[in-house]
């Protein structure tokens, strides 16, 4: 087990290209960090910079309190499950798994990596495929056989390296819900790499935000979601994405292309005297007027939809709006460094499933300015976040994650106790 | 030499995420060369530099020898006589009509047995990727004795079968036109080119069923299933969707058994020799140099079917298109 | 087989027997003739009728035995220096092509082409005269050095075929797991390229087998004629006698380690030959 800190670090290839600007991150000893962002922001670099397999142009890297830039990716006793898994194809499941034993000879004997072995394919149920090579296995066997060769040694970390991206969605939420237990029953610290917003938001006890080799935020997930620093994390963070629009404060009323919103105190202090900014709302936190039962606090609008979804638990309402030119190219560049497809400009909202809202329906919707969030158009900044509220987010899910670990743990000692009794004296009858 | 490679990787992966993009090609190229790369590109020739040097030495310095020497009037047993002449020597030969006749049987032994062997091995080709686990196995397993056995067994193999002393063929097809037992398949031209296109063609048909069962291998099976759908019969489906989609593979099989059957040389030595108008444009060169000791003409007829061979070469690609990086995935 | 009505397995029987019939004849008919005693060769007929081993005896222990057995040493000593050579240089030019970025890999990739199109003929006139000159001519060396010719080219090819499919990532996880760079190269990645170095050794090692060109042009005694120059010249035991029974059953003796050879590893030469002429 080891705390794992980047002091500025900085990844320049050859040909000078930055890939990591400096960043500095803290993963405390145990903690789960994910790190996210879009394609070619640099987190697959950050990684395999921490495990070793590239070099740190400048910077430090400590694990454990040790400082181990130069060290060799053996050295650092870290474990790491690839992308495409990296599975030996020659050597069946269970020499996979005792690779990394193997490797350290003389360390273990013949039944110590036997036993290890073992019990590492039975965390993963993987006991009936040890002697399978890899080719023959699914993609699901093959990523927990991957799985297996990281947690068989007791590495002091764990590095994941996108590792749920081959796998189909079902399979995708399973894995990622077993990744979650492992993490919570070993409690190692652990860093993964996903360009997956919903692998983040689950996942993680803190997500740093990358964005073109710089770090944008790190904080907990609801922190994320609730207090964005800027547009980029903002727009990240949420599935389906935060909506923007331009809004144009005249006569302390900000107009939004379908909606007036008079400014209230919090609203009149974060625009101060901007006659331009770029306005933000979850999809989830518009409402179909007609299901709002105390409307006095909210804003009402009609809106022209164009298509709706029914998805059963909820209905999406898309609504297309003519966008302002002078915060336009601001949000396709957005669109565009979010992996966009920058198809047309329109708003999503998310209502109840029991709306009544259908195509083509001009529709009676509602929104809490109190969760609208505003931009400076020129810095992207978020200007109505709260830096008490976040510090206060961020708080108390430190404190859920300590108790959830030890919860786990001690859930896992009183079982994993047991077990190891059992598993001896089985040893003992078959001998 | 391992030591330095992992290092080296780090400037391949730059953008492309780990594991998704290696060694696919599709890397981005940057201008200006590091220092890194250069190393890469060090290494990279200390490895490879060797096997080309070797190659070059082997063929390169012989051919430009040949050249050399095919400008003189040179015969080893009169080594006093060695005079410069020029182009004399490609005067002689190209005037002379043995090579021209040479030349005739040798490319009408390359044009018919490349076009048999198409046939044959497409046939072969396409058993072989329709047969079921169970024969797969056995099916080319026998299709790769022809090819691994020497060309010469091969060739003694048919002579005898065909020979008018120790042979049967006569006798089995007695009941054919034109076979008798007297019949002499190797005294005269007609015969004995079938008897050397066969053992030819049978000889190298494997290989080119083997190039062309990678071709449709790589035809999408959906594709043949679409146009079935879309109402193709076999022969329209075979037509119009598998063989365009493994042109390139025909066409590299074609071009280089055509190079091949061009330098036939074995069998014509064992068999007939040379003799009643079945000399081939190897043969001549061989006769000339070594059997002879004619060092500036049979380097002359060297040079000449070296240059015959580039001739094949780029008519193939300019004219066919035969695109031989595209056939290998270089793409 | 299962889902194969009785008809299609009739068919596909019949045509794995048209197959094998074509492809194993001619190597029959060789074996038959090997086995007729002198007084049946001009019988016409197929099959011998009185079959001896006489022949064989001839070659291997008998009167041919010197002419036969020093070819076999020769083909065989010769075939293999050559195949490991061009081995060892095509595994390190395959590595650099397949996994280093250097300018001038097409460069070597299209050498290998050109050498394998050249025509063996137009280099062996110089040779000839140059081995005379050096020394090198009716020598083992004489034969090596213009083998390479013929099997580097192919093992550059196929080899770089091969390492292109290796997942180098997995010396990297290697690596990760705690092995040295030594060790993530031998366990992780040697295993992976050894089948591909094998294959291509064997199909290189059938390509100098096969070599006639070369052997007659360049050797003129037993000191290295390979086999199939030393079938070219044989001549029997006695001026008269023809030599047909001595060259079939020395025939069928350089065949029996190709049949063999085919039988233990047709996937992998199917999978060589195919790789390096057509994916490359």
């Amino acid at each position: 087990m080891a705390s794992i800190v980047l002091k500025d670090i900085v990844k320049k290839y050859g040909d000078g290209f930055p890939a990591v600007k400096g960043v500095s991150l803290e993963i405390a000893d145990g903690e789960f960090m994910i790190l996210v962002g879009p394609s070619g922001c640099g987190k697959s670099t950050l990684l395999r910079m921490i495990v070793g397999l590239e070099d740190i142009t400048d910077g430090d890297l400590e694990i454990g309190g040790r400082r181990v830039n130069e060290k060799a990716p053996r050295d650092r006793n870290l474990a790491m499950v690839f992308q495409n898994y990296a599975l030996y194809p020659h050597l069946t499941v269970f020499e996979n798994i005792a690779f990394p034993l193997r490797l350290a000879k003389g360390t273990f004997s013949q039944d110590e990596v036997r036993r290890r072995v073992e019990a590492a394919a039975d965390t993963l149920e993987l006991r009936e495929h040890l002697d399978r090579k890899p080719a023959n296995l699914s993609g699901g066997q093959r990523q927990r056989v991957a799985m297996g060769r990281a947690i068989v040694r007791q590495a002091d970390a764990f590095l994941f390296d996108e590792p749920l991206s081959n796998l189909d969605a079902k399979l995708r939420g399973q894995m990622r819900t077993e990744i979650a237990r492992m993490q919570r029953r070993l409690g190692t610290t652990t860093v993964y790499v996903t360009h997956d917003q919903t692998e983040a938001m689950t996942l993680g006890d803190r997500v740093a935000v990358l964005r073109k080799g710089e770090l944008q935020q790190v904080a907990s997930p609801r922190g994320l979601y609730e207090q964005p620093v800027n547009l980029f994390v903002a727009g990240f963070i949420g599935s389906p994405p935060m909506n923007f629009v331009p809004g144009e404060v005249r006569d302390d009323v900000l107009h939004l292309p379908f909606a007036d919103v008079p400014l209230d105190d919090r609203l009149r202090s974060v625009v101060g005297d901007r006659r331009l900014v770029i306005v933000g709302f979850r999809p989830e936190h518009v409402e179909d007027a007609a299901l709002v039962e105390d409307g006095s606090r909210g804003v009402a609008f009609r809106a022209d939809i164009d298509v709706t979804e029914w998805l059963g638990s909820e209905l999406y309402a898309y609504i297309p709006f003519e966008t302002n030119p002078e915060v336009a190219k601001k949000l396709e560049e957005l669109d565009r460094e979010l992996d966009g497809e920058g198809l047309r400009s329109q708003v999503v909202a998310v209502l109840s499933s029991e709306s009544r809202v259908r195509d083509g329906d001009t529709a009676e919707l509602w929104i809490d300015p109190a969760r609208l969030l505003v931009f400076d158009p020129e810095s992207s900044e978020n200007l109505t976040r709260d830096e008490e509220a976040a510090r206060r987010i961020d708080a108390e899910t430190e404190e859920e994650r300590r108790a959830a670990l030890e919860r786990a743990q001690r859930r896992e000692a009183a079982s994993g106790g047991a077990e190891d009794r059992e598993r001896s004296a089985s040893a003992r009858g078959a001998a | 030499m391992s030591a330095t490679v992992p290092a080296a990787q780090g400037s391949r992966t730059a953008e492309v995420e780990p594991g998704t993009g290696r060694g696919r090609g599709g890397r981005p190229r940057r201008a200006p060369r590091s220092e890194r790369a250069r190393a890469e590109a060090r290494l990279g020739w200390y490895l490879a530099g060797p096997a080309f040097v070797v190659m070059l030495a082997v063929t390169l310095y012989p051919i430009l020898q040949a050249f050399w020497e095919s400008l003189f009037n040179y015969r080893l047993t009169a080594p006093e006589e060695r005079g410069f002449i020029g182009f004399g020597n490609y005067g002689v030969i190209l005037t002379d009509p043995v090579f021209w006749r040479a030349l005739g049987v040798t490319t009408l032994i390359m044009v018919a047995s490349v076009v048999v062997e198409l046939v044959l091995g497409f046939a072969l080709a396409l058993v072989m990727h329709k047969a079921i686990r169970t024969f797969r196995g056995l099916l080319r397993t026998a299709i790769l004795v022809p090819y691994g056995i020497i060309t010469v067994v091969s060739a003694f193999a048919w002579f005898y079968a065909f020979d008018i002393s120790s042979g049967y063929v006569n006798r089995w097809f007695e009941w054919v036109p034109g076979i008798d037992a007297d019949l002499n398949w190797f005294a005269s031209q007609g015969t004995s080119l079938f008897v050397i296109i066969a053992s030819e063609v049978w000889k190298t048909t494997p290989f080119i069923s083997l190039l062309l069962l990678a071709g449709l291998a790589q035809v999408p099976g959906d594709l043949d299933e679409a146009a079935a759908v879309d109402g193709a019969t076999w022969w329209q489906r075979m037509r119009r969707v598998t063989i365009p989609n493994m042109k390139a593979a025909i066409m590299v099989a074609v071009l280089f058994r055509a190079l091949d059957a061009f330098r036939i040389f074995d069998n014509v030595f064992i068999m007939t020799n040379g003799a009643n108008g079945t000399e081939v444009l190897s043969l001549l060169a061989y006769r000339q140099s070594i059997s002879r000791l004619e060092i500036g003409l049979g380097s002359a007829l060297s040079v000449l079917l070296f240059a015959c061979v580039i001739v094949i070469c780029v008519v193939a690609i300019k004219l066919f298109k035969v695109d031989l990086a595209g056939a290998r995935g270089e793409r | 087989m299962s889902g194969l009505s009785t008809r299609q397995r009739v068919l596909w029987v019949a045509v794995a027997v048209l197959v094998l019939l074509y492809a194993l004849f001619p190597v029959a008919s060789i074996l038959a003739t090997s086995l007729k005693p002198a007084g049946e060769l001009q019988s016409g007929r197929f099959l011998p009728q009185n079959p001896t081993l006489g022949a064989y005896e001839q070659i291997l222990v008998g009167g041919a035995q010197d002419l036969f057995l020093s070819a076999l040493r020769n083909s065989i000593g010769i075939s293999l220096i050559a195949t490991a050579i061009a081995v060892i240089l095509a595994t390190l030019a395959a590595y650099a092509i397949a996994r280093l970025d250097f300018p001038g890999k097409r460069v070597v990739l299209t050498a290998a082409l050109g050498v394998s199109i050249f025509p063996v003929i137009s280099i062996v006139t110089p040779l000839f005269n140059l081995w005379r000159n050096i020394g090198l001519y009716d020598t083992w060396a004489g034969l090596i050095i213009p083998y390479l010719s013929l099997t580097l080219p192919i093992s550059i090819w196929t080899l770089s075929a091969f390492f292109r499919q290796i997942p180098w990532e997995l010396e990297q996880a290697a690596q990760v797991d705690g092995a040295t760079t030594w060790q993530a190269f031998r366990r992780a990645i040697v295993p992976l390229a050894a089948p591909g170095v094998f294959t291509t050794a064997l199909i290189a090692f059938f390509i100098a087998w096969n070599d006639f060109v070369y052997g007659i042009s360049l050797t003129s005694t037993e000191a290295a004629r390979p086999v199939p120059a030393a079938l070219a010249f044989f001549t029997g035991a006695s001026q008269f006698e023809e030599p047909t029974a001595f060259i079939s059953a020395a025939a069928v003796v350089v065949t029996i380690p190709v049949v063999v050879l085919v039988v233990l590893f047709q996937r992998q030469i199917v999978a060589g030959l195919t790789q390096g002429a057509v994916k490359g």
